[in-house]
């Protein structure tokens, strides 16, 4: 039976997560959890979040579940961080004045540029919020099933950059190409939310469930 | 482009059923919000919004219940409004799986609250939510004004400069409800919801009014809104999503199917 850590450091849906986890893996012991030994011996990991980077840092330094994220990351555990894990996963973040963070994968979050339009010509909208299409570059591991320009659920101001052309495996248009899904070694991280994005969602976290951290 | 209109169905929950009142009166009883939510998922819902309409405080768990129980199953965003006053409240709904949170009344009488909460929880999940009612005589330049407890109680707020601020202040999205319209089925105030919409960089949300599919339509093309919402045309089953949205990119728009 594999065990999956949803990690609980008082941010976000953990919830939501928790429950899409164990509806495409019933047979899973999903467990939201701060416990590090839970961590570190899980299967899988889900490092999830919602919310702004300086709490999210903060909550994860003050709990020192920072240097069990970067033990996961270095053991080669799957590890799938989603939207501000995603984020805090990378070197630093324009947000809140600037925050550095993790820097367990190369790159920084920037704002949307201000003052964009879409094709109608009216001014875009930031926070990016509601469903758009996704652009897999390569389907392995997390799009095995899903179809090109799928739409995922996304809500954010920040999104990641510079992270080096091999480690995007998707991208999104806002009006501009943005990386949405990243993938290192035995890391994904996805910008988007798979836990609220139905069906396609669910498959993205089906897949991930049947990675085995390398190909 | 690639980025949807959203149809948004909203549920108004009080003691946890479902209600539905025609302008605040004659609430009629359209079930179990869970079973509703779970048909709206199933219709292809973009998001679902809860209205927690429960007077007494006592109840409020009702309302957290329900949350969690449709968190659970089901895998599309989720806004809870109504009593949400301290960020306890919103960490509450959070946790019990909610995307986003709605804040009224609260933002009206202690506007900094929504500055703590958009710091504490990100601008992302929190939707600032504006009753707006036409202040302006006939003949005069269009003008409206805030009002709180459903429309009674006014402000003298403009409802243009309050958005604006709210948005200063870290709102991340405006659920924009015109009080004159809200329950008559004739159609958005499309004046109203062009002014927010052009006046403010985020997201707004049309509610208010709806009746026929072309009203929905109507709020996107000409009232320049993000996203839609509407309950009862949706509840009492005389139009399914999937229809909606149909109907939607029939016109031109860019939806989810």
């Amino acid at each position: 039976m594999a065990t999956v850590a949803v990690i609980d450091y008082g941010m976000g849906n953990l919830h939501s997560i928790a429950k899409a986890l164990k509806t495409v893996s019933p047979e899973s012991d999903v467990m939201i959890t701060a416990g590090k030994k839970f961590i570190l011996s899980a299967n899988y990991v889900v490092f999830p979040g919602v919310g702004a980077i300086r709490d999210c840092m903060h909550t994860l330094t003050k709990s020192g579940l920072d240097e069990t994220i970067r033990e996961v990351a270095s053991k080669g555990t799957p590890l799938l961080a989603i939207c501000i894990g995603m984020q805090a996963l990378l070197e630093h973040s324009e947000e809140n004045g600037g925050i550095d963070c993790l820097g367990v994968l190369p790159g920084k979050v920037v704002k949307f540029a201000t003052n964009l339009t879409d094709n109608d010509n009216k001014k875009l909208k930031i926070p990016h919020i509601g469903w758009n299409k996704v652009n897999y570059i390569y389907n392995k591991p997390l799009f095995i099933n899903i179809e090109q320009n799928e739409r995922f659920y996304f809500v954010h101001s920040y999104h990641s950059s510079e992270v080096g052309n091999n480690n995007t495996i998707a991208t999104c248009n806002y009006p501009n190409s943005f990386p949405c899904a990243l993938k290192w070694e035995n890391i994904v991280a996805v910008q988007f939310h798979p836990e609220k994005s139905q069906r396609a969602g669910l498959q993205l976290l089906k897949n991930f469930l049947n990675w085995d951290g390398k190909s | 482009m690639g980025l949807a209109k959203r149809i948004i169905p909203c549920l108004d929950v009080d003691n946890g059923r479902v209600v539905k009142g025609v302008q605040f009166v004659d609430i009629r009883d359209a079930g179990d919000p869970v079973e509703i939510a779970r048909r709206y998922d199933k219709e292809g819902a973009d998001e679902i919004t809860f209205l927690d309409i429960t007077a007494s405080s006592d109840n409020r768990e009702t309302i957290v219940n329900v949350v969690e129980q449709v968190a659970g199953e089901v895998f599309i965003p989720l806004t809870v409004g109504g009593g949400i006053r301290t960020l306890e409240d919103i960490r509450r709904m959070l946790k019990a799986g909610a995307d986003k949170v709605g804040i009224n009344t609260a933002a009206v009488f202690n506007p900094e609250f929504v500055k703590q909460a958009a710091e504490r929880f990100g601008s992302q999940c929190i939707v600032v939510a504006i009753d707006a009612k036409s202040v302006s005589a006939k003949g005069e330049p269009k003008r409206w004004e805030i009002f709180t407890h459903g429309g009674r109680k006014e402000t003298g707020l403009d409802a243009i400069e309050w958005a604006k601020k709210m948005v200063t202040f870290g709102a991340g999205e405006i659920l924009l409800t015109s009080m004159d319209r809200d329950g008559t089925k004739i159609g958005f105030d499309l004046e109203l919801t062009r002014a927010i919409s052009e006046a403010v960089d985020v997201p707004v949300i049309a509610s208010g009014g709806v009746g026929t599919l072309d009203h929905l339509a109507d709020g996107v093309t000409k009232g320049k809104a993000d996203a839609v919402l509407a309950a009862s045309i949706f509840h009492f089953a005389e139009y399914t999503i999937a229809q909606a949205k149909q109907h939607m990119q029939d016109k031109g728009i860019e939806v989810r199917l």
